[in-house]
């Protein structure tokens, strides 16, 4: 059992020293971000390096939650709790980001149908939904 | 919100559609669980309902209606110039981040102008104990309105395109069945 302990002494550690380094005084405070830009970066990669046109859509959905986090982490505050009013507590995270991505995520789903509408669309004409056949297809009709 | 970044990586590099669709809504759900740490359990709920659920169910039509599998393609040259434009991209925005205001700042400048009126306000004012509700609802229902309308029109749009696509297969087939017709006649 204290073998198991050992093992895991480290890790838990190292997790430690990556919350202080992310919430702590001392720290620069700015991990939080970077991770959602690595996110945003996934996103954007999805969407210019893939043909596929149902994979761009979910680049573009990938891209949108990382935005809706960056919004979120910025209405964090410490010590703070949930928007709620209740007996008791005198610090409550800032409520205004969270009502804007309230709305654009439901705008995003909104946006999103009608991308897979389009998809389908193409589809029905083209007979494909990769964007270099498509190509192919429109250059052999300009001929 | 690194495992979301696994997530993410997989979705990039994983070509089977279905896949793709069922980790995306993995990926808002994790997104929903990070939104609860971070205190937004509004925002958490929608989007485990809508990210989650709802995208989720409209991929699955889609593929339905297409495909299933990621054709191979692109090429090395483009994912390269991809992946130069990102990294470049990415350092901007991380050269951005330095002027932030710390994660938790008590005293960022998003924290100040309007927002202490709603918390110490919308108790009296609106009678409802979430803020969020009635900064949506009361403060600024003309943009909940509009966000109503949005959704109209996406859901006008899709039904246009697609029925007007269905409409026309069915026209499709009604001359391709008479030209049938014709040819068993002569």
């Amino acid at each position: 059992m204290q073998g198991l302990v050992d093992i895991f002494k480290p890790l838990y550690d190292l997790w430690l020293s990556f919350e202080a380094f992310m919430v702590g005084p001392a720290s620069p405070g700015l991990l939080g971000y970077w991770i959602v830009i690595a996110l945003m970066m996934t996103g954007f990669y999805i969407v210019i390096a893939h043909d596929n046109l149902v994979k761009k859509i979910v680049g573009l959905n990938v891209f949108q939650v990382s935005v809706f986090l960056f919004y979120i982490l910025m209405a964090k505050v410490t010590g703070g709790t949930a928007p709620i009013l209740a007996e008791g507590i005198t610090q409550y995270s800032n409520p205004l980001p969270h009502v804007l991505i309230l709305t654009a995520i439901v705008v995003g789903v909104a946006t999103t149908a009608l991308g897979l509408a389009l998809v389908v669309r193409i589809r029905n004409a083209y007979d494909t939904i990769e964007d270099d056949e498509i190509l192919a297809v429109e250059e052999e009709e300009d001929r | 919100m690194l495992m979301m970044g696994a997530v993410g990586l997989a979705i990039a590099r994983i070509r089977d559609l279905f896949a793709v669709s069922m980790l995306s809504g993995i990926f808002s759900l994790i997104g929903a669980a990070a939104y609860v740490v971070l205190d937004a359990v509004d925002v958490a709920f929608t989007e485990a309902a809508v990210g989650a659920g709802i995208s989720t169910v409209l991929m699955l039509g889609t593929l339905a209606l297409t495909t299933r599998k990621e054709k191979l393609g692109g090429g090395k040259s483009k994912s390269t110039t991809a992946f130069l434009v990102v990294a470049v991209t990415g350092a901007v925005l991380v050269y951005g981040t330095f002027d932030m205001p710390r994660y938790g700042d008590k005293i960022a400048a998003i924290h100040h102008h309007v927002v202490p009126r709603y918390i110490e306000k919308s108790g009296e004012e609106v009678g409802m104990p979430n803020i969020v509700t009635s900064v949506l609802a009361s403060y600024r229902s003309f943009d909940t309105l509009g966000e109503v309308f949005v959704i109209f029109t996406a859901a006008t749009g899709v039904l246009a395109i697609l029925g007007r696509a269905r409409r026309r297969r069915e026209d499709e087939e009604a001359d391709e069945g008479g030209s049938d017709t014709k040819g068993a006649a002569s």
